[in-house]
């Protein structure tokens, strides 16, 4: 059993009261761009994964309480929590750091976009 | 050459307490340079290596294995083979594959325990039954050898199911294939590894992959624990650790690592002689020639590579066993697993080359890689030694991801994924 914190009601509870929404931070394309979106582009979007053995950044949703979608970054080898956070923020910054392979890579494009 | 094993070998070394037998294998060191390097040494990767000496003439290739040979999802999974899928390109392969295991013990001379005891999906809802017969009706069309049968059927067949009308998820038919079955899984990958190694295949176990070297779009060899190899073919056959190889080479992946659990009964006297699918309630159910009743469920539904399952997912799944065979509720279970599988987005494998020259993978079979093992080796093989897709494999290249043609099995494949 996993233990999930709700960072919006901060209700607790196992993996059956919440629902797991897949990899964080998954951008549509279409959305900002749709005119110029390449097949590769929609292709990452749909169905290429982040998918690592360690340390992995995904969407939740509190069911069983307020409802909300949120954030949290958690092991996928000892399946710890790490953060819990809201669902238009970026994980802790320690966290991002300490990001491997493709989220690595990830968050270093956001901080230079920024 | 490999003494052959026979009635002969057992009783000659019967004389020397079964203690001078050959090893079925060799654990060599890593050549400087080979021909190609499958990573994974599980059924598939097994199957593809002993395919591209036996098929192709190539015998200067190795698999590396991170751990012990056949100690992943080849060792955990519930040995159900059958190839009633809905898509024409997964009844291909699948039915391939299946059609392979038939003659596989004698083909290896070491008998994998195929027993086509037969397979049923039992249909507890009403859009349950429709879907299974469309399925059984796509299956007949391409030759399978499958029907629908009456509750009264799958009672005569398989006697301690729940036949009350009034229970919950009643029985309203099931879909039969008299050829499916099961088979012994570790003797699948130990068959393989063994007519893999007698035509020369090096099988290095212990030897993690660190590294996938590229000069430009080729890949020139790989990095492991046990020093650099040389090659200009690389086949991935990593199931559900994958996605971490593949990021080694730069090439990103649609797989999500999850994990399935499966577990065991004590050992009973002979009770169900069927291998018995329940998908709307997520569980199956077969029983070993040990007694043992072998049974599976669904996955954790979060990314994992902890090999162990949640209890949430058990109770699941005991609770829908406990339901449509009431019999067994008193039973004590034995031992209980989990497995890494490797799911896509259309729950249809992967095999395919990529846009790396020389490499190419073989993943994708999420829950159930089991059935594909020869039918999978088969193909990855040829489409390795030909570097071009073969006919059947085509279909499941990484392509179609970009295409968007992709081979729907996710509600179609009936089973709980």
């Amino acid at each position: 059993m996993i233990v999930v914190t709700c960072p919006v009601c901060g209700i607790k509870g196992d993996e059956t009261d919440f629902h797991y929404g897949g990899q964080a931070h998954v951008r549509r394309p279409a959305t900002t761009d749709p005119v110029n979106i390449t097949d590769e582009e929609q292709r990452d979007y749909l169905f290429i994964r982040h998918n690592p053995k360690g340390l992995h950044f995904e969407r939740w949703r509190c069911d069983r309480g307020c409802g909300k979608w949120f954030h949290a970054a958690r092991d996928t080898v000892t399946l710890d929590f790490k953060a819990f956070y809201g669902i238009t923020e970026l994980p802790p910054v320690e966290l991002q750091q300490q990001a491997k392979g493709p989220w690595a890579d990830y968050f270093q494009s956001r901080a230079k976009a920024r | 050459m490999k003494s052959r094993y026979s009635v002969f070998s057992l009783a000659r070394n019967a004389f020397s307490y079964h203690k001078d037998w050959e090893r079925a294998w060799r654990s060599p060191s890593p050549k400087a340079e080979y021909d190609a390097v499958i990573v994974g040494a599980g059924g598939h990767g097994l199957a593809t290596a002993y395919y591209l000496a036996k098929n192709h003439g190539m015998t200067n290739i190795a698999v590396v294995e991170k751990g012990w040979l056949g100690g992943g999802n080849t060792g955990r999974n519930t040995t159900i083979i059958r190839s009633n899928y809905l898509q024409d390109p997964s009844i291909a392969i699948y039915e391939l594959s299946r059609s392979l295991y038939e003659n596989l013990s004698q083909e290896l001379n070491y008998n994998m325990m195929f027993s086509p005891r037969g397979l049923m999906m039992l249909c507890q809802t009403e859009h349950e039954f429709r879907a299974m017969k469309r399925t059984s009706h796509a299956n007949r069309l391409a030759g399978l050898d499958c029907r629908m049968i009456t509750p009264a059927e799958v009672k005569e067949i398989v006697p301690i199911v729940n036949d009350d009308p009034n229970c919950r998820y009643p029985i309203l038919g099931a879909y039969y294939q008299p050829r499916g079955g099961t088979g012994r899984h570790d003797a699948v990958a130990w068959g393989y590894a063994r007519g893999a190694d007698a035509m020369g295949v090096d099988i290095i176990q212990n030897c993690e992959v660190t590294g996938i070297r590229r000069e430009g779009d080729k890949v020139v060899g790989l990095d492991t624990t046990k020093g650099f190899i040389k090659t200009r073919k690389i086949g991935v056959v990593a199931a559900g650790h994958v996605s971490t190889i593949m990021d080694l080479a730069g090439v990103r992946m649609p797989i999500e690592s999850m994990c399935l659990q499966a577990l065991v009964s004590e050992p009973i006297k002979p009770l169900i002689d069927c291998v018995v699918m329940a998908n709307t309630v997520h569980g199956y159910i077969s029983q070993s020639d040990k007694g043992e009743l072998v049974i599976g469920g669904g996955t954790d539904p979060y990314n994992n590579y902890s090999q162990r399952g949640s209890f949430t997912a058990l109770e699941h799944t005991v609770t829908a066993l406990v339901e449509t065979f009431p019999v067994i509720s008193r039973l004590r279970m034995l031992r209980q697993w989990g497995g890494i599988v490797d799911m896509t987005g259309d729950r249809s494998p992967i095999l395919s080359k990529t846009d790396v020259q020389g490499l190419y993978v073989n993943c994708g079979w999420g829950t159930g890689g089991f059935k594909a093992i020869p039918g999978s080796g088969w193909v990855f093989a040829d489409t390795m030694a030909n570097d071009r897709p073969h006919p059947i494999a085509e279909p499941f290249s990484l392509k179609r991801f970009t295409e968007g043609r992709l081979i729907d099995e996710s509600v179609a494949a009936a089973v709980a994924h």
